[in-house]
Order: C-alpha cells, then structure tokens, then sequence
C-alpha cells in the first residue's frame, strides 16, 4: 500500500500537491474512499487522504446555503440540515452498500466529485446544480477560489460546476458551498401495478408532465420489484411504477388525488404514505438492495427519459440483465453479468445512438481497466476534455487516468 | 473604459476581410456601411459605445463554423451577439473585430413534450419558446425582465435569471445540450435530452461564459408544466429591516416563493407615479410574494405568509384575488425600471447579490454613499435570492454624473462583496464590472478561469476584453513555476 498523506490544514494540503506536482507524484484523491471503486483503476505513487479537512464550516438556514469541507461525513450533514426541516435536494446516493461497504459512509468531497444525483434529479436538479462555490488546489499545487456563497451568482466561470462530476482530476476541493432548500414536510407515493416498459414510460411522462409536480418516477419490472422492503411494492407479484409527491400536507393529498385521477385507467394504483414512501426512494437511490448480486457487472445509463424501453429492449434481453428505471425513464441501472466486456460494446453503441451516455458503475478492477467506465469521448470532445486537464492539472498528479485513459 | 489596442494590421485589411466574409455569408449577411453599423454599437449598457469594424449574421452552423476558422487563421477577433439585451457591455463592440449577429438563428427546431424539452436555435427569443409551448400548458421557466427581446442564446451566455429563479433555476439549470462552434471552427454537441451531460460539466462552464469560450448555435432546453395557479401578496413595511425579516421568516419557514419583490422607498413611489399599481406609499419597503403551484397548496401558504408578514410588524397587507389584481401587484415592479427613467435622465441598473440578512445594512450604507457621491438611488431587490439591483439615477449629458455614476456603481458593487456577496447576480460581468474582478479574486483564481479559456480559445480571439481585467497569454499562464524538494511539512500526518 502506498503512503498516505494526511493533510490537517489548508496550507498542508497546497503544500502536498504544490510538492506533488513538483515531484510528479501521483495522488490518489480520498475522502472515506467509500466510492474508490467507481471510476477506473489507478496506478499512484501515493494516497491523500482528505479525512481530516472535515467540518462544517457555517450554515445559514435562511440563507439558504452550507459551506462545509471536503472531507466532512455526509451523515453530519445530513443531520445538521435535518435539525432545520432542510436538505440536499439533489438527494445523493448513498454507494455504500453498492460497493460492498456499510451503509451512510462517505464524505461530501465524494458526493461531489462523482456528482451524484438521486431520484429528486427530475424535479430539483443534479449535484451540480447545488453547488454555490469552493476554494481548493488545483494539480499546480495553487489555492484558488471560484462562485461564491449566496444563491445567485454568475461572477466569472462557473468552476464549481466543472468539478462537480469530475472525480477530483482536476482540483482538490476544500470547502465547498452549497445551496440547501426546505425538507418536504409529507411524502407520498402512488404506485401504478403491472404496467410494461413502454406503458410506464408513457405513465411517467405524463405524470412529470402534470401540474401535480411529481419529485421521482421510477419503473421496477416484477422480479425487481419483489425485492423490495415495502409490502405494497411486492404483493402483487407484478411491475410497479412509482410516482413520488412531496410538500405540506394539504398540498400532497390534494395533488396525490389528482394524480391518482389521472392514472386511474392504467391500472390498479395503490398510494403509499411517509415510511413506506421514504423507504422505497432510498432502494431506488441506492440500487443495491434491488439488483442485489454483487457478481453482477452494473451499468448507469444516461437517456432520453422516452428512449429507456427502446434502449433496454436492445441490450437486456441479448446481456440477460435486469434492470429497473428512475428518472422517468432517463436513467437506467443495468446489471449484466461479468462477461469479457460486461456487455460495454452492445451497450455504449445502442446508447450512443441515443445521445446519451453509459457509466460502469460496479464491476472488477480488470474489467474496469479493460474498458472505459465513461462513454469514451471523440474528437474535439475529447481534446476539449485533455485541454481542460492540461489547464488544471498538467503534470497528471490528481487521480490520473480515473476518468479516462492519460487525463 | 479600457479595450485591448486595435490591430493595425486587421484594420488595414478590412477591405478583404469583408470580401471574404461575404463570400461565406452571401446576400445581405456581411454589414460594412456606417450608417447600419450603428445599430451595433452597444448593447443595454449604453453608455459604452464603439462601432465595429464589421457585422456578420450568418445563418447556418457551417457559416458560423467558416467565419470563425477564418478569423481564427487571420488573427481576427470576434464578438459574438444576441439581441443585444445584456446589461454588462458583453456584447460591445471592438473596433478591430467582427461583431458576429446570431438573430437569423431564430427558429424552434423542436418541441418534445415526451422528454419535457425544446430544441431550439440560438436567436429564438426567451419569450418565444415559452410562446411555443404555452399551448399546451408548458413554459420555459427563467424569464428576465427582457425576455421579450433577450435570446436564448444570449440567455447561455449570461446564464440569466429572473424573478422566479430562486425556485425554478438560473439557465444552468434549464439547459440541456447545446451545439457549440469553437473559435477554429470546429462543432461539438455536448448534453442532448438527457437530463445529466457525461464527461467534464462543458455546460456548466459555457452557460454563463460571456461568449468568451465559443458560439452556441442550438440549445436544447428544459421545459415545465404551467403551475396550476399562482396568487400574490403585497407586504408594506415601516422598515427595509422588518420587510428583510420577513422575507428571512418566510424562507426559515420552509417556503419558497415562485417570486419574492422588494422595492424601497424611491422606488415604489416612482412605479406608482408611472403605472399606479396601487402600491402604498407611506410604507419604507414594499414586498410581493408570489406563490405557484397547486392550488390547495397556495391557498394554504398564502394564508401562512400572511400571518408571518403581520407578525413582521407588516403595515400593508393586500392578497390577490383575482388574476388582474395579480398582475397589477406585477405590473409596478416589472416597470419600476422605466419608472425610474422617467423620474431622471439615465439610470445605470447595477447587480450584485448579498447575504440577504446584510439588506439593512446594505441600503442604509447605498445610501451614504450615495449622498457622498451626490447622486440619487432607488433600489429593486429580487429578495428570495439576494439579488440587489441598485438603480443610480444621472444625467448622460453631464460627464461629472457621468463619473460619479460609475464611481458610485463601483462603490456599491465592492461593498456587495465587502458583506460576503458577490459582484453581479444575473447580469453578468462583461465590461461593466471587468475591473472589480480583482475586489473578488485574487490573480491566482482568475489565472484558474482564464486557463478554462484557455483550452477553448487559446489564442483569446474570441470576446477579448470582457471578463478579465487583465488579458495574459495562454503560453505564459500555461507555464509553472516548480520547487523540486523534500515534502516540505514534516508534520502533515502520514502513514
């Protein structure tokens, strides 16, 4: 194992990467090092542990904003907001148990440099979307600063987007701040039975184009759906389309009345209430109890919400996968077995073809070393991408090649 | 206000490159005459003017694409436009430059309700694509106060606001694909109709880029269903301070507004004198909280801000009951900017964010500075987000107000960041605020940004001047200064 470097300051850790990049030492960028499987393999001289840059940094609840740093727990977070009837309301998920590790691990740093995303992404936006500002250091082992602390800002380049979703090749953040918004008070769930793929798309679709405001749309096949904690979810046997509404009391009855309306020649509908409701976005948050073999090989695809059945059609029935639908079709989890490509040819073209893009969110070190976990870039794309890198990290010293080969 | 020195050389071939360039964009695409050239001379900042040494307006990717490469193979720089709109001079001229007009762009290309999005040219404006989808009960939902005239892809460049984008999102938030032309001439797609793009946020970097890092020539944009119904309140208050509270309760109480207003003293009076909306005038602040959505649900929080206004010691309090009466709490605040046009010769709109619990202080402050300055202020105030748009009030015609006014907006815009915010909220920097950079960040943060622009530009041929106070060269930022050594903190932890 490679020596850690174990910054306590901030000026500790523009020193490491400053002596980094000096050095040409490669870092392996961590926090909890809950999400060290996602992204591909690395070969680095040396680990930076961002563990001990923890803490929240100050929280303004009428504000609207949090700064904390990069290496603080998400479930001290999660629980100050809570303590405010707030949250994060790109509702990150939690990997743990994906990976094969305990449950409400992981550090903010993390959330944020794999930008990721929950069910609520249809209504309320991604990670990226929620991030205000940070300052950090970049792989010229500089402190810089970029955005700022109050909710509307569009002073200079948007840097804190960039490093959203960019697997800290680029900088390390330090502290970073986010907009936080209220917690729904109520949640509900109606629930559509037994509807196909290509129904349940269409279900969805109309759902998210109601005036009821619907907050996730999910789409679990029969044998998915069995796996669920929720006994409304399992006891009929059959697919199970879900529609989650949320907000103050009299608003989320009367909106889950109108939607149930507009629903009702589906199918047979039933309507869960706040635990059962909460229980069955986090499985679809996390994935892991729902396509729950770990020897499976699984993918997150990215689509236009309408072409998801098409885009399954295409590729589970040929990988004998399963699969189950969020974002009203727009993201599939795709779990394949651990064949030589894990299905990667079949997938990235049928995806491709769509627009969109497909990620090897779980699999074995070999098979993420011998295929490209994000849909591979082209052209000027591509050079745009090894640019950006070259401006940020030139020597190749912050998680090199975790993205994509030599970036 | 300072440009980068013309080129001699560009200017002295300006003959050919206009030939050149007709033979790209044929017919009446290529403007060289004075008199035509005039219309281009400044955009909604006015008060900067210069004439370009040629407009283009091309009509397809391809045309863009060749006008590009070839300015970027001679050396030519480029300034890209909209409708012109913008409040920070970035779409100014240069004098040495092709000013490239987008507004051919203006068709919608495609509407998908299925995937909740519009496909959409360039120069359609913002209005016109909600004007596209309204029929059906979807709109697109950030809507500055230009939106009338303002494109959407003006809307990219800005990343612009409005008054409902404490809910509904700047236009980062709404994009989701763009085809991008860069400076060599070379087309990318990046995001499409999905909702997350893969790879590095391109767009998140483009949207609100000030057209330095490329020309966008479609956008593919998110679209909502209407709110079923959306009711207003109107809040007088005794104080700027108690009108601040209550916009802090309201937020503290879990709520966000559709749109939460406030104007103080000057300018409520000045929109009342032009449009009589019925505004109260013996109150010091004036709120309109707007609440959207279902209509139990506003039914229910218009009844709760109600009450938490009044126990905000509230003096004023007034709830729309019909759609009109609606509108009408709209209509002051929409022209609380013309109103103030009429009320002085010129006006200047300034844009920085604050903390909001600062507001108080802020406007008290304002308006010491103000009076130092013997200039006149009116202040509007997207209050859900902190977004402050001072209104300075002077004579164009008197070049010492003139002065004072920049030297005031100057004042203003460094105490915005004095208090923890920020330079401009919405509007952007452009040229109007290029040279506060430096009261935000310091040389290495802008270094980190212009090496961004960098690896899209690296010749800085597109949009120079704007932004960045001052303009190195990529070779030079590219270079690092490296200390080989030991580890030099002994004392960081390892193990």
């Amino acid at each position: 194992m490679s020596e850690v470097l174990k910054p306590t300051t901030a000026a500790q850790l523009r020193d490491v990467i400053a002596w980094a990049a000096a050095e040409e030492a490669s870092l392996d960028v961590r926090g909890h090092g809950t999400r060290r499987a996602l992204g591909r393999p690395m070969q680095t001289s040396r680990t930076l542990d961002l563990s001990a840059l923890a803490g929240i940094v100050s929280y303004e609840p009428e504000e609207l904003v949090l700064t904390a740093r990069a290496g603080t727990p998400m479930v001290e977070i999660d629980a100050v907001l809570r303590g405010r009837n707030q949250m994060l309301a790109f509702e990150p998920m939690d990997t743990g148990p994906l990976y094969g590790m305990a449950p409400d691990g992981g550090t903010l740093g993390g959330v944020v440099a794999c930008n990721l995303s929950g069910p609520r992404r249809v209504k309320m936006g991604a990670a990226r979307d929620h991030v205000l500002g940070f300052n950090g250091v970049s792989g010229r082992g500089e402190s810089f600063k970029a955005g700022g602390k109050v909710v509307k800002n569009v002073t200079g380049y948007d840097l804190g987007k960039l490093l959203t979703g960019s697997f800290g090749t680029l900088a390390v953040m330090d502290e970073i701040t986010l907009k936080v918004l209220p917690a729904p008070a109520k949640t509900r769930t109606v629930i559509v039975y037994g509807l196909d793929d290509v129904t349940a798309t269409a279900a969805m679709a109309e759902a998210l184009n109601s005036p009821f405001e619907v907050s996730g749309a999910a789409h679990l096949p029969a044998t998915v759906a069995q796996r669920s904690g929720v006994d409304y979810v399992r006891r009929r046997g059959e697919a199970v389309t879900a529609l989650r509404i949320e907000g103050t009391g009299t608003s989320v009855t009367a909106r889950c009345d109108g939607l149930k309306a507009l629903l009702s020649a589906r199918g047979a509908l039933e309507e869960l209430h706040t635990t059962n409701s909460i229980r069955l976005w986090h499985e679809v948050r996390d994935v892991a109890s729902l396509l729950p073999d770990p020897g499976k090989v699984l993918w997150r695809l990215s689509v236009p919400p309408s072409d998801g059945p098409k885009v399954v059609a295409a590729v589970a029935a040929a990988l004998g996968a399963e699969f189950f639908y969020d974002w009203g079709g727009g993201l599939v989890w795709l779990a394949t077995a651990p064949t030589e490509d894990g299905g990667a040819g079949l997938i990235r073209d049928v995806v491709a073809a769509t627009g969109g893009h497909a990620t090897l969110f779980r699999a074995s070190d070999s098979l993420r070393a011998a295929v490209p976990v994000f849909q591979p870039q082209q052209g000027t794309l591509a050079d745009i991408t090894r640019r950006i890198k070259d401006a940020f990290d030139p020597k190749r010293i912050l998680n090199p090649g975790r993205m994509y080969a030599g970036v | 206000m300072k440009m980068p020195a013309p080129d001699a050389a560009v200017l002295a071939r300006r003959a050919e490159i206009v030939a050149r360039l007709r033979e790209i964009v044929p017919g009446e695409g290529v403007i060289d005459d004075e008199s035509e050239l005039r219309a281009y001379e400044c955009d909604g900042l006015n008060i900067y003017r210069q004439m370009p040494m040629v407009v283009v307006l091309p009509s397809t990717t391809e045309q863009v694409s060749h006008v590009l490469r070839y300015c970027h193979d001679n050396g030519i720089k480029v300034v890209p436009r909209g409708a012109g709109t913008g409040l920070s001079g970035g779409a100014l001229p240069l004098s040495d430059g092709v000013l490239l007009g987008m507004g051919k762009f203006n068709r919608i290309l495609e509407i998908d309700y299925a995937n909740r999005c519009v496909v959409a040219q360039p120069g359609v404006t913002n209005l016109g694509i909600t004007n596209a989808v309204a029929h059906a009960g979807f709109y697109y939902a950030p809507d500055p106060s230009s939106q009338i005239a303002c494109t959407i892809g003006g809307n990219i460049a800005e990343n612009s606001g409005g008054v409902h984008c404490l809910k509904y999102g700047l236009t980062t938030n709404n994009v989701l694909g763009v085809e991008l032309v860069l400076m060599n001439g070379e087309i990318v797609r990046i995001g499409g109709k999905h909702l997350d793009a893969g790879g590095y946020d391109l767009l998140g970097v483009i949207t609100g880029s000030e057209g330095l890092l490329g020309v966008v020539t479609e956008v593919t944009v998110r679209i909502l269903r209407k709110p079923e119904t959306a009711r207003a309140v109107l809040l007088g208050f005794p104080s700027v301070a108690a009108g601040g509270a209550c916009v802090a309760a309201i937020i503290g109480a879990g709520i966000i507004p559709g749109g939460m207003e406030m104007m103080d003293r000057p300018a409520i009076h000045a929109a009342e004198a032009f449009v009589h909306a019925g505004y109260p005038l013996d109150v010091e602040s004036l709120l309109i909280v707007e609440l959207d959505g279902p209509q139990a649900e506003v039914d229910e929080l218009i009844a709760t801000v109600e009450g938490i206004a009044r126990a905000q010691g509230a003096t004023y309090v007034r709830v729309s009951t019909s759609e009109a009466e609606r509108a009408a709490f709209w209509a002051g605040r929409k022209a609380a900017f013309p109103a103030v046009g009429r009320i002085s010769p010129d006006y200047i709109c300034m844009d920085g964010t604050i903390p909001r619990k600062q507001l108080p202080a802020v406007l008290d402050r304002i308006g010491a500075l103000a009076e130092k300055h013997g200039l006149r202020v009116a202040n509007v105030f997207h209050a859900g987000d902190g977004n402050l748009h001072p209104l300075i009030l002077f004579d164009a015609n008197n070049p010492k107000e003139v002065e004072a006014a920049e030297r005031l907006g100057a004042d203003i815009l460094r105490l915005c960041v004095e208090v923890g915010g920020v330079l401009t909220g919405e509007h952007g920097v452009g040229v109007e605020k290029r040279d506060l950079m430096g009261t935000m960040f310091d040389e290495t943060d802008l270094a980190h940004q212009q090496r961004l622009k960098c690896a899209f530009d690296p010749q800085g041929l597109l949009n120079p001047g704007k932004v960045f106070p001052v303009l190195h060269r990529c070779a030079e930022l590219g270079r690092m200064h490296v200390h080989r050594g030991q580890l030099p903190f002994p004392d960081i932890p390892r193990f």
